[in-house]
């Protein structure tokens, strides 16, 4: 576990220089006979152990998923929404689906491809700024998604640990890019929001999606909307408002970075919308 | 700064003004014992109230916004719900007291500062339950039990009913017709509290405790959980409502009355030594002894032993050396305080069992709230 760690987070820092840290997390091995007869892991916050345990060979997938539950259950500072986040020319691409869409793969394809990580898992956004914070950590990916990425990114991509058998099948980590890293205080503004869908034999497509349909996604994938209430409401109101809204559809990763380079670089897209209009 | 066996959020709570003066390493044991205490909330609205949030260290702040935030959202949605409770019930023409922490609020009452809760309680006349259960459902709260044996614990034994989820907004509902379970030995009558209840004016047909019966209840809930995880927050609720009674004339003497005519003199004594002993809390000396004599309290300074282990930040740093053994001892005493031995034996068996076929929440991939 520890060696899975140092290759995950070797380009982060141990402890912030004034020596606060938000929360203390541990995977612990259960006690007594349970340690010999079933050996379990237990996920701990400052000493409290808020789930059921899981097996002894879990515990990287686990410590991640606590640390991503202790930001979306106690940093209510912070509007946060289940959604991959990167950026380019200091514009984010928010990029929010329910787990099993292909945001995860496509997100780890665009941080191969010259887009800066921000998250792979949670966008976090100051509601007064209206801006991104990044929150750099190990990027997850599930099954077959791991050999996709493999050959997607070739040696550039080097796997943790792959554990097996989770909840969500097999899963693999990755360590985030050092630049990303590097510059995890530089916050991006809103760019883009594309909902991702990964859609067998599909044409990439990136398609308009009006704004107020784009709003109503964001709140649906908004974990503390509740929290927020009216100030959550101007938040996403401005953020969809500031950025350019879209669906997209993919089946090959290539054709999906090449048109999102298109997006970038404000170029004509191949969409319907768009296709209908050079006709 | 962080030694064992200090508890940091009963520290803080005492010493608000000293808190903007922590380096932010000195504010993280106060940060991660309050969040087990669920007091950050309550350090957060106090020091906001003093104008002393600003002054903090912005590591330590942010936490304290976040649970500012959680807390103002449901201060809002608070006097929503009451609203909807009070429809719900209001053909029926009876006394609907609310109670706890939704009472604080709408109350607008000190205690509410900070206060978190995960349900709204309230008290019924005990010949209106099927009525009120009845009205509920058709409002769209429904019995989150389905297990036979839990409803016949509730319903046999118990002070409540079993509590009741709204199907659509998912808040959830306790329904009280007294204050402690009728197994107990000495019930209060609650046609007593009921009857001195006091009407909410923003909300028709609903009302909150006296301030003497509100006091006691708190206390009574206290001294009889046998869940004490909150036992320091809600010790801080005490501390806040004696503080902003207890210049009234006359308050201390209609408090001891009322205890006597409740049954409640244990849970006073207990409850006034424990405000004074571990959050400062001003009370008389006169009050403290003659609570301690009416309560007839049997091992007084072993109970104080055992209270002062338990009544703090439930966090493996504040710990006190014999704690494990206080809890156990305290959980014992508040089944034993609740229900005859026969039945509670074969109360906690059944429970025993039942816990084996158990599953606690899976952690899994982060999913929004559906």
């Amino acid at each position: 576990m520890l060696k899975a760690l140092t290759a995950l987070y070797s380009a982060h820092s141990i402890e912030d220089a004034d020596g606060f840290a938000d929360f203390h997390v541990s995977v612990d091995r259960a006690g007594g006979l349970r340690r010999w007869l079933r050996p379990k892991l237990y996920f701990r916050v400052d000493g409290e152990d808020p789930f059921a345990p899981l097996p002894a060979d879990q515990g990287l997938p686990m410590l991640e998923w606590g640390m991503n539950w202790c930001v979306t259950g106690h940093c209510h500072q912070y509007l946060i929404l289940h959604a991959a986040v990167l950026e380019r020319d200091g514009r984010a691409l928010v990029m929010p689906a329910p787990s099993g869409s292909g945001k995860s793969t496509l997100c780890a394809a665009l941080l191969f491809h010259g887009w800066r990580l921000l998250s792979d898992e949670l966008a976090i956004i100051d509601p007064a700024a209206g801006s991104l914070i990044p929150l750099p950590r190990a990027v997850s990916l599930k099954n077959a998604s791991i050999e996709v990425i493999q050959r997607f990114a070739g040696d550039a991509v080097r796997f943790g640990s792959i554990v097996h058998d989770t909840s969500k099948g097999r899963v693999g980590h990755f360590a985030p890019p050092i630049d990303a890293v590097r510059r995890s205080a530089e916050r991006a503004a809103p760019g883009w929001i594309v909902f991702p869908r990964y859609q067998p034999g599909a044409v990439a497509n990136l398609a308009r999606l009006p704004r107020g349909q784009a709003m109503m996604r964001l709140i649906e994938n908004a974990f503390n909307y509740n929290v927020h209430r009216h100030t959550g409401f101007e938040a996403l109101a401005n953020l969809a408002q500031a950025s350019a809204c879209r669906t997209f559809e993919y089946s090959d990763l290539n054709q999906a970075v090449a048109l999102f380079d298109r997006m970038a670089d404000g170029l004509p897209l191949t969409d319907t919308t768009s296709s209908a209009l050079a006709a | 700064m962080s030694s064992q066996g200090r508890d940091w959020a009963c520290w803080a709570l005492q010493n608000l003004e000293r808190l903007p003066q922590l380096t932010p390493a000195q504010w993280e044991p106060v940060i991660r014992q309050a969040r087990r205490a669920d007091l950050l909330a309550r350090i957060a609205a106090q020091l906001e109230r003093r104008g002393l949030l600003d002054s903090v260290p912005p590591a330590p702040r942010a936490h304290l916004m976040s649970a500012s935030r959680v807390w103002h959202a449901q201060m809002q949605e608070v006097g929503h719900e009451a609203q909807l409770i009070a429809d719900a019930l209001r053909s029926l023409n009876i006394p609907v007291v609310i109670l706890k922490g939704a009472a604080y609020v709408l109350a607008d009452l000190p205690a509410a500062e900070g206060r978190l809760f995960s349900d709204i309680d309230i008290l019924v006349p005990r010949a209106a339950l099927a009525e009120v259960e009845g009205a509920l459902r058709l409002s769209g709260w429904m019995s989150d039990y389905k297990d036979a044996y839990d409803q016949r614990y509730y319903r046999e034994w118990m002070h409540e009913l079993p509590p009741m989820t709204h199907i659509r907004r998912g808040t959830t509902l306790d329904v009280h017709h007294n204050i402690l379970p009728i197994t107990v030995r000495h019930p209060p009558d609650a046609a007593l509290l009921l009857a001195q209840a006091r009407p909410l004016p923003a909300f028709a047909g609903l009302s909150v405790l006296a301030p003497a019966d509100m006091i006691l209840h708190s206390m009574t809930h206290l001294f009889h959980n046998d869940d004490l995880s909150h036992g320091l927050r809600d010790l801080s609720d005490l501390d806040l409502l004696l503080r902003h009674h207890g210049g009234e004339a006359g308050f201390w003497q209609s408090l001891m009355e009322r205890a006597l005519e409740l049954h409640l003199a244990l849970p006073l004594a207990y409850g006034l030594w424990a405000t004074h002993e571990l959050l400062s809390t001003p009370v008389p000396d006169a009050v403290l002894e003659q609570s301690e004599l009416a309560s007839a309290s049997r091992l007084p300074r072993l109970m104080h032993w055992l209270w002062r282990r338990v009544l703090r930040t439930p966090h493996h740093d504040a710990a006190l050396p014999g704690a494990g053994l206080a809890h156990f001892a305290l959980y014992v005493r508040a089944h034993w305080l609740r229900m005859p031995p026969l039945l509670l034996a074969r109360h906690l068996s059944i429970k025993a069992w039942k816990r084996l076929s158990q599953k606690p929440q899976e952690l899994a991939a982060a999913q929004p709230p559906a």
